[in-house]
């Protein structure tokens, strides 16, 4: 643990020392269904003029780690160019029998959950190659969910930047506050990727983020 | 006249508490293994203490890469409370030294059941519920 901070920390600043970060590699990371693929491809259809995955009903429809490189975002007059990582959503149970209630067939389904296992570890491999991370919860769920607080130590533990959005303001049972109490030390957005609302101030975020790397 | 409610038979279960001093001397793997061990004889294990960040992972990556290959097994439902909460820099220095004495935050508790058995674990930061699978 300690020699991994100590590379952490010398990798850090002989990168910074040498070399200018070519594109920033901003990773989305949470809890199945709340939205990290909306909010990519959010950011990457107006930035990028494509969609980075397909977005569903059915929880972990992002079964792979997606990449949209070069994705160079405009905000006041300031451009950064990031590499956008969308990810599966982490849990901690996954149980075919549960994509039966979205009329998906049995076969299907066992093969969707297999995939969803095999997404889940995908995505806590990729937390080392982070530049800095946007979490995307839910507003309408409890933030109290051990999943985002396992997710947020991991990034803390490799002092990786941090941003957390609070998704689906637009839904009448969106409560920003909740996630605002349970994460008081990190900066909370509420957007709606959906609808594309409160984008400004996610971007305003992100650029200030980009300078605790 | 209401109509009482019928309670469902709740199937077997143990719940077995796993003291800190059981997996201080045992590497990240040896902990893991040991926990899920526990779960899979369909205990509910309450431990001491928690995990490190990267153990946590850890555990969710085995458990993930356990579903499918062992039969019924569906994962599992973890919660660890902690009784420090937020506090200020030196309250938090103070916890860590603490912590460093003693191998590992024993004002923790973590709670870690087979899906089979614990249907959801509810908590906020006052109380949690166990709901379980009938």
């Amino acid at each position: 643990m300690v020699i991994k901070v100590f590379k952490n920390f010398f990798k850090k600043v002989f990168s910074n020392m040498f070399q200018k970060k070519e594109h920033i590699k901003l990773g989305f990371y949470g809890p199945p269904n709340a939205g990290k693929t909306s909010l990519a491809n959010r950011i990457c259809k107006d930035f990028a003029g494509e969609e980075i995955g397909t977005v569903s009903k059915i929880p972990h429809e992002t079964r792979n780690v997606q990449f949209k490189e070069k994705v160079e975002i405009s905000y006041k007059g300031k451009q950064m160019t990031f590499k956008m990582i969308d990810t599966p959503g982490i849990a901690t149970k996954i149980d075919y029998e549960d994509f039966l209630k979205f009329k998906v067939k049995k076969k299907e389904a066992k093969t969707r959950a297999k995939e969803a296992t095999q997404g889940v570890v995908e995505s806590i491999k990729w937390l080392d190659d982070m530049d800095m991370v946007v979490i995307v919860l839910d507003a309408t769920e409890n933030p109290y969910n051990q999943v985002n607080i396992t997710i947020i130590g991991n990034l803390v533990a490799r002092n990786i930047p941090v941003l957390i959005v609070a998704n689906k303001i637009d839904l009448r049972k969106a409560d920003i506050k909740k996630i605002e109490a349970a994460f008081p030390e990190y900066d909370v957005v509420g957007i709606s990727a959906k609808y594309g609302k409160n984008l400004e101030e996610f971007y305003e975020s992100i650029f200030k983020l980009t300078k605790k790397i | 006249m209401s109509k009482k409610k019928k309670l469902g038979k709740i199937k077997g279960f143990s719940i077995q508490f796993l003291p800190y001093s059981e997996i201080k001397d045992l590497d990240s793997n040896e902990r893991i293994k040991k926990i899920l061990g526990l779960i899979l004889g369909q205990n509910i294990l309450i431990l001491q203490g928690k995990l490190r960040a990267e153990e946590e992972t850890r555990l969710i990556g085995d458990t993930m890469a356990m579903i499918g290959h062992i039969n019924n097994f569906k994962g599992i439902e973890l919660a660890v409370i902690s009784g420090n909460g937020y506090g200020g820099f030196f309250s938090k220095m103070k916890q860590g030294l603490a912590n460093a004495l003693s191998g590992g935050d024993l004002g923790a508790i973590t709670i870690i059941g087979p899906a089979t058995v614990v249907k959801e674990i509810k908590r906020n930061p006052k109380k949690i519920e166990l709901m379980l699978n009938r």
